[in-house]
């Protein structure tokens, strides 16, 4: 196995725990809707001590993008051009939200600033959809790897539609994370109930973005991309049920499973392409005519051999000290 | 205007807006850190009372400033491949390794145990809790050393060959210890020392003079942030000296052009003030100091500098007809504010530290003054601001020096309209956030009172 296919697999990894980790932030701040402000408090608080750290995992995949991959770094994040600022535009309002929304005991400051989360949870959920579509559909790259197209090539029925699937998703996420975290009765029961529906509503959002995958890309010439799709609708639909029985940790533990297994899908299903070229196959960014020297990618394997299981032994840690569910307060 | 001059507009922005919050973080962080160090050993009851809620007045501030930091530095990881995807591709084999090793080594660490260190006052045991903060303070120098290797090697390339069209790297040791990391780095880390301690200098005067009940506590922030400051102020002096020295090997393009030193002169007179016409290369008017450049740079009042038209015609040799002087005027003068706001704050520290020290039975003498000192705080922004001004518009016409031009970096598929949209977008999201952070700062610093009820 060549270094290309390794940093191949470390960004699948960091794309993975970022869904997985980000995915529930997103979810509990798209949870936030039509929720009273003392409940949108708890809410945070059970994202509060680990947000920013589950963030470093889109900063970390965008930096090791950049050093494996330079020339996918370069094509995708120009092509993203506009998305990516509305993205920016999300995530710096929900940033600096978590921090300024307590800073005043003012009930209109605090509902300006829930918006913000809603709104910078909702945005990037979407986009993220949108952009691992397009990744795979296909874009107008032309033979010097620049994007031929504009903002609105972009924004396809097929990539909306990806992005609502990862919107439910990530709400489904994030409900059964809260279940987890959460102490209040009332706010639980009101998850279980939400959990009926969105775990219903992610499934057929899975099985419309299946279908459409099916005509749209090529994902039929990769039978174990396929399969890994299919069992992640196995899995659920698993979580569903789990969800409906109150079973919380298996719940969560099946979105976790079920979000991982849809990005591993995607990046089998690209391989060994990282951006696929509609219009002509050979002008597809891979990880050979993308990647860095063998010298880089030998250091940065290096680095990330280290540093990756030190940052998941201390980022366990955390969530081992903040185990314990956030009461409600008066 | 086209699409490359709004990305470079677009690009100073966010990163001069991007740094009026690093070097508080980088600066705060250990003033945080060493208060509740003082608060972990102190001995006496009350004072640990009074400690603990200065140790979380301060961090609050802090986590405002380092929210703001945060968010505005995502937007320049993306900015270089939205913007500047040729110079990502060019640069990508070098450039990414520090960006990567950034977010491996510090954003993880800086993230993870922020959390642990707002939400862990009663998970964890104090010491814990105090570790817990030297380490989000070690991860924020860290990050910057690791971006100012990257920015490093735009100013001064080694350990790297070209190969097929792009810049490859031949050896990270290189990259690590280039020459330029040291002044670039030891700079900016003692600008972060200065500018977080005189925050906290001014908002331990303004409590003095507005706040009666709290004004004992105060006093011993305004002394602890007096010494924590001189010695950033110091340490910027002492190698903003050095890396100018260093600069006449390493870049004499950029040196001459901030000393407006049209022709090679030896010894060389060093200009106060001067009247800079950039179109007919020379200066019209200029009072100067004989021999002084000379000395500053080689401690000696004699040695030849090169000046910019030599330089000039040399590059030209090099690198084929085209115009590689920078914006002499404008860096000119940036290096004699920031000179000159640095000699400031200093006299200002030196003052205030004879007030906080040898004055304190009648400090209420100068609370008139006290209050009068938030006016002073934009001076250490102002240095930070023109100091990267000069250390990026000084590489111009270069992105990174000698390799790559800027106006190559660009995204070929941008268009001036795609520009415009995030320019003005960016700028107001940026300006109506400022607003608010400051507006709930300064709230925040009226409403609450050090005392010793719990």
């Amino acid at each position: 196995m060549d270094l290309n296919i390794i940093w191949f697999i470390l960004i699948a990894v960091l794309f993975t725990g970022f869904f997985i980790l980000e995915g529930f932030d997103y979810g509990v701040g798209i949870l936030m809707i039509g929720k009273s402000q003392s409940e949108r408090t708890q809410l945070i608080r059970a994202i509060g001590p680990v947000w920013d750290a589950n963030e470093v995992w889109m900063i970390t995949a965008g930096g090791a993008s950049f050093a494996a991959f330079p020339h996918f770094y370069a094509s995708m994040f120009s092509t993203f051009y506009l998305a990516l600022f509305l993205m920016l535009l999300a995530l710096i309002m929900r940033g600096v939200a978590f921090e300024l929304r307590g800073k005043l005991d003012n009930s209109d400051w605090r509902n300006f600033w829930d918006g913000a989360i809603i709104f910078g949870s909702l945005v990037p959920a979407l986009l993220w959809g949108v952009a691992m579509a397009n990744l795979l559909h296909g874009l107008p790259i032309d033979s010097q790897m620049h994007y031929a197209g504009n903002f609105f090539d972009l924004l396809s029925p097929y990539a909306l539609l990806a992005g609502i699937f990862f919107v439910l998703l990530f709400a489904f996420h994030g409900a059964n994370f809260l279940s987890l975290r959460l102490a209040d009765g009332r706010l639980l029961l009101d998850l279980q109930k939400k959990s009926r529906f969105l775990g219903i509503s992610a499934w057929l959002a899975y099985l419309i973005f299946v279908v459409a995958l099916v005509f749209e890309t090529d994902v039929m010439s990769k039978f174990t991309g396929v399969i890994i799709f299919a069992a992640a609708m196995g899995v659920l639909s698993a979580s569903w049920s789990f969800a409906r029985e109150g079973k919380q940790k298996a719940a969560f533990i099946t979105t976790t499973l079920t979000i991982a297994m849809t990005t591993v899908g995607l990046f089998v299903a690209l391989y060994p392409r990282l951006m696929v070229s509609s219009l002509l196959p050979e002008w597809s960014l891979t990880i050979y005519n993308a990647a860095s020297t063998p010298k880089t990618l030998f250091i940065m394997t290096i680095a990330a051999v280290i540093f990756l299981p030190v940052v998941l032994i201390y980022q366990s840690w955390t969530y081992k000290i903040f185990k314990e569910r956030v009461q409600s307060i008066k | 205007m086209d699409a490359l001059i709004l990305s470079r507009l677009q690009f100073a922005i966010t990163t001069v807006y991007h740094f009026l919050f690093v070097p508080v973080t980088l600066g705060l962080s250990i003033f945080v850190a060493l208060l509740e160090m003082w608060y972990v050993q102190s001995g006496s009851y009350e004072e640990r009372i009074k400690l603990k809620k200065l140790v979380k007045f301060f961090g609050t501030i802090f986590l405002i400033n380092f929210a703001m930091g945060v968010v505005t530095g995502i937007v320049q990881e993306f900015h270089f491949g939205m913007n500047w995807s040729e110079y990502a591709r060019f640069m990508g084999d070098i450039f990414g390794a520090p960006l990567a090793l950034e977010a491996l080594t510090a954003f993880f660490l800086e993230s993870t145990f922020i959390g642990l260190w707002i939400f862990g006052w009663d998970k964890l045991s104090e010491k814990l809790h105090c570790l817990c903060i030297w380490i989000v303070a070690f991860g924020s120098n860290l990050s910057a050393f690791w971006i100012l290797v990257a920015n490093s090697f735009m100013q001064h390339p080694v350990g790297y060959e070209i190969e097929g069209g792009r810049a490859v790297m031949t050896s990270l040791f290189d990259l690590i210890t280039n020459p330029y990391i040291f002044g670039e780095y030891t700079h900016a880390f003692f600008a972060g020392i200065t500018t977080g301690g005189f925050l906290v200098i001014i908002v331990s005067a303004w409590k003095i003079a507005t706040d009666e009940i709290s004004r004992e506590m105060f006093i011993h922030t305004l002394r602890r942030a007096v010494l924590f400051t001189f010695v950033g102020i110091i340490g910027v002096m002492g190698s903003g000296h050095l890396h100018t020295q260093y600069l006449a090997s390493a870049n004499p393009m950029k040196l001459s052009s901030i000393e407006a030193l049209w022709e090679t002169t030896d010894p060389a007179p060093f200009a106060i003030v001067a009247d800079i016409n950039q179109e007919q290369r020379r200066n019209d008017f200029e009072i100067a100091v004989p021999k002084l450049f000379s000395f500053m740079l080689y401690n000696s009042f004699s040695g030849e500098v090169k000046g910019i038209n030599e330089l000039q015609r040399e590059a030209m040799e090099k690198y084929g007809a085209g115009n590689y002087i920078p914006d002499v005027k404008g860096l000119f003068w940036s290096f004699r504010i920031m000179v000159g706001t640095g000699g400031l704050l200093l006299g200002i520290v030196f003052v205030i530290g004879v007030i906080a020290f040898f004055l304190r039975d009648s400090i209420k003498k100068f609370l008139c003054y006290f209050k009068l000192m938030p006016l002073l705080l934009p001076l250490p922004f102002i240095a930070n601001s023109v100091g990267w001004y000069i250390a990026e518009a000084g590489r111009q016409p270069w992105i990174v020096v000698s390799l790559q031009k800027t106006a190559q970096s660009i995204s070929p598929n941008l268009t001036s309209w795609d520009v415009w949209a995030t320019l003005i977008g960016f700028t107001a999201i940026y300006l109506f956030l400022a607003v608010l952070a400051v507006f709930a700062a300064v709230q925040f610093i009226n409403r609450t009172t050090i005392s010793e009820e719990e």
